[in-house]
């Protein structure tokens, strides 16, 4: 195919006018890093800098994105996972792996029957589709902001279950949501549960 | 066609069901397999349509009381006083949809479980009333219902579960307070309870009562306190409680050996026999990556209907055991298969006529035992195999311990007195007469052959776990459990049954029947198959009895084929 070329007029042709728009444009940039949010912190004092010193600088990232997959605790500190394992059976890469507890296992939470004797994430194989997120009944695992997963060797990157707790923390997205609606102990879904259940047990 | 195949007519009823004329027979076997009328459930199962039901199961008594199964059916009308039964104007016999007496404008439901058919009944299986009663069924089920599926062992083979997808809503109406109930009680050594869980169907209560014969269970409490309980301070404790597992609808009764050990939809299921006595039980054996988890039974009516015992549930450990035999062990050491089979073949070569002997495992398939006995035959050996007894009980444990000593005996290995040979094999290695023992998967060291004896033979050991007699091995070469492997067993009415392979075998462990079949060749050039079911199709025509019924791989099916003892 015959392409047909556009007639250039002559101050087109002077190329002049271009190159002073491109000038443009790169000043217009460089005169706007106060408006990024990416430097919001490096504008409060006005500072010209604007070279970030990654790694000890991160990036914000911006609601919703989807990080490194962690597990979360409740507000009073316990493990919310009930070994219930559909995030291992949804999870597309295979990356996790649960260990259900058995019929002797430990919980650290009254009330509770179940909880993960061990649970691993694979970093290497987790693809960050948020799967495990989405499937979860009880909340416990999210897809938070952690974007630099680095280690040695492998094995370094298989996370365990103490080492997802420790980096996933409180759960304080569902607390402040419930702090929110008038409810100040935060969730306590299985508390609520137990004590219910106690009250009730004289039922005869 | 022969005189037996001829089937006597079958009384029909025929019916309407969603609007479509069907025929089923009039009487349907009930729970202990005499006829009664066909209900309106087994009439839609007949016809390919599912009703919903929670306590029903058709091999225990009808109770009717979890009102699931509830439909909408009409009524043919009663004849008059003329003795006609109303019509239609276009002269065909008028029904009328059943409802409420004190609000004609209310459907009423009947419990297709427990109502018979009558000639010329319509049933709305799929009706919008029908919807509505269940929808009603499932919510009133689920007040009390804890909802706890994350944790529940059940959820996966859940009929709550699967119920309350079809026939449930979202949210309940239901504003007031849960009872909760007793969560994880002790109702015997392999059964935990969640009371909460439970639909109080009694399919557990009926079960032990009236297939067992131990009536240890019963519902305790009022109303929505009712739960299900043993006598104060007695156990459910027979060798059949894990049955009340499987029936239970919901999560309620749990097995110990099973709780929480892994979700049901990661297990993957392989059609399989229990070994555990010579009753050969279907069963379906779960296991996830290589593990075994669990045994399920497997309905087959002429063996173990829906059931099997605890004892033979649990006995599947022994098969994941850590020491288990996995490396080859010869004169020269760890050698390969093919290194080692030709040794052996070699050495079973150049042996002098009856200077063999073999003591197999009635625990071994068919097929394992033909090959042993071809070889025996070609060797002119003495063969028996080891006695297993224990005792009976009224329902499926039979005396006999040994999983196969029928087709141990068809195929010729052993006679009807099992173990009669021991003595003299062991007289004659005693006298020098046997120079070679070979031994599969018993250990002969308790049934009279010590190891001075042992010392003195070039001795050939299969096995599947470390014991006395494997030790001493010249040659060891590890086996597999009927798990690893595929094959047929022989029951003790005479029943073939195949089983298939679940899991891979650890090490260098190979099927026995490979092994033989690569020693066979070898020693007597029996050659014209290369699979398990060219094997079972060359052994159905060399043994008599399996002859006579004509025995196929193909043939047998899930279920099995018998023949003729």
């Amino acid at each position: 195919m015959k392409v047909k070329r556009a007639k250039l007029s002559w101050l087109e042709r002077l190329y002049i006018p271009s190159i002073l728009n491109g000038f443009k444009v790169t000043m217009r940039h460089f005169f706007s890093w106060k408006r990024s949010e990416v430097y919001a912190d490096k504008q409060s004092n006005f500072a010209a800098k604007t070279t970030m010193q990654y790694p000890e600088e991160k990036w914000p990232v911006p609601t919703g994105y989807r990080g490194a997959p962690y597990l979360v605790k409740d507000v009073d500190n316990s493990t919310k996972c009930v070994s219930c394992q559909l995030c291992e059976f949804v999870c597309p890469p295979k990356a996790i792996r649960i260990t259900p507890p058995g019929r002797d296992g430990d919980v650290d939470r009254e009330g509770a029957e179940k909880m993960p004797e061990a649970f691993d994430i694979n970093m290497l194989r987790c693809i960050y589709c948020g799967f495990c997120q989405e499937v979860c009944p009880e909340e416990a695992i999210f897809l938070l902001k952690d974007y630099v997963i680095t280690g040695e060797n492998r094995e370094e990157l298989i996370y365990d279950k103490e080492k997802l707790l420790s980096l996933g923390g409180l759960d304080q997205r569902a607390y402040n949501h419930h702090v929110q609606e008038g409810v100040d102990e935060g969730i306590k879904k299985w508390e609520k549960k137990t004590q219910d259940a106690k009250n009730q047990a004289e039922f005869h | 066609m022969a005189a037996k195949d001829i089937k006597p007519a079958v009384e029909t009823v025929t019916v309407k069901v969603d609007g479509r004329p069907v025929e089923v027979p009039r009487m349907t076997p009930n729970w202990e397999g005499k006829p009664e009328p066909t209900t309106v459930l087994q009439a839609c199962k007949q016809v390919g349509i599912e009703i919903p039901h929670y306590c029903y199961h058709p091999k225990l008594p009808v109770s009717g009381n979890c009102r699931m199964c509830l439909v909408h059916v009409a009524m043919p009308g009663r004849p008059g006083p003329d003795g006609k039964a109303p019509m239609n104007d276009d002269g065909s016999p008028k029904v009328f949809p059943m409802q409420l007496p004190y609000e004609p404008q209310t459907p009423r439901g009947v419990i297709g479980c427990a109502t018979p058919l009558v000639p010329g009944m319509e049933i709305y299986a799929s009706s919008p009333e029908t919807k509505e009663m269940r929808e009603a069924i499932m919510e009133s089920l689920l007040i009390n219902h804890p909802l706890d599926c994350s944790i529940c062992d059940q959820a996966g083979e859940c009929k709550l579960q699967e119920y309350s997808y079809d026939h449930g809503q979202a949210k309940s109406e239901f504003e007031e307070f849960k009872v909760h109930k007793p969560k994880a009680v002790n109702l015997g050594p392999r059964i935990t309870l969640d009371a909460e869980r439970c639909i109080l169907c009694t399919r557990c209560i009926r079960f032990t009562k009236d297939i067992v014969g131990d009536d240890a269970l019963g519902i305790v409490n009022r109303g929505s306190y009712n739960t299900i309980s043993t006598y104060p301070g007695e156990s459910f404790n027979n060798n059949y409680t894990l049955n009340t597992v499987d029936i239970c609808p919901v999560g309620a009764l749990t097995s110990n050996d099973f709780r929480f050990q892994m979700r049901v939809w990661f297990l993957k299921e392989t059609k399989s026999i229990c070994t555990d006595c010579g009753s050969g039980c279907n069963v379906l054996i779960g296991s996830r990556e290589n593990k075994m988890y669990r045994y399920e039974p497997r309905q087959n009516d002429a063996v173990n209907g829906h059931w099997m015992c605890d004892s033979g549930r649990l006995n599947y450990k022994w098969i994941g055991r850590e020491d288990r035999l996995n490396t080859i062990k010869s004169p020269k050491g760890a050698i390969p298969w093919p290194m080692v089979l030709k040794e052996i073949s070699e050495h079973l070569g150049s042996v002098e006529r009856g200077s063999v002997a073999i003591v197999a495992s009635a625990r071994q398939t068919n097929e394992e035992l033909y090959l042993l006995n071809h070889l025996a035959k070609h060797l002119g050996a003495t063969t028996d195999s080891v006695p297993r007894r224990g005792k009976a009980d009224h329902l499926m444990i039979v005396e006999d311990r040994n999983t196969n000593t029928t087709g141990a005996q068809l195929t010729g290995i052993t006679t009807k007195r099992v173990g009669s040979k021991l003595s003299s094999i062991a007289k004659s290695i005693r006298d020098g007469k046997v120079k070679t023992l070979i031994v599969f998967g018993e250990d002969v060291t308790k049934y009279g052959i010590d190891s001075n004896l042992l010392n003195n033979v070039t001795l050939i050991v299969s096995d599947i776990l470390p014991n006395e007699t494997t030790k001493l091995a010249d040659y060891l070469l590890p086996g597999c459990a009927h798990a690893e492997k595929r094959g047929t067993f022989t029951n003790v009415k005479g029943r073939v049954q195949k089983f298939m392979k679940a899991l891979e075998p650890p090490g260098d462990a190979l099927p026995e029947w490979e092994v033989l079949h690569e020693l066979v060749h070898n020693v007597t050039g029996l050659d014209g198959f290369k699979s398990i079911e060219g094997l079972f199709n060359h052994m159905a025509g060399e043994v008599k009895s399996f002859k006579e019924a004509e025995l196929t791989w193909a043939g047998l099916g899930d279920l099995g084929a018998d023949v003729k003892l």
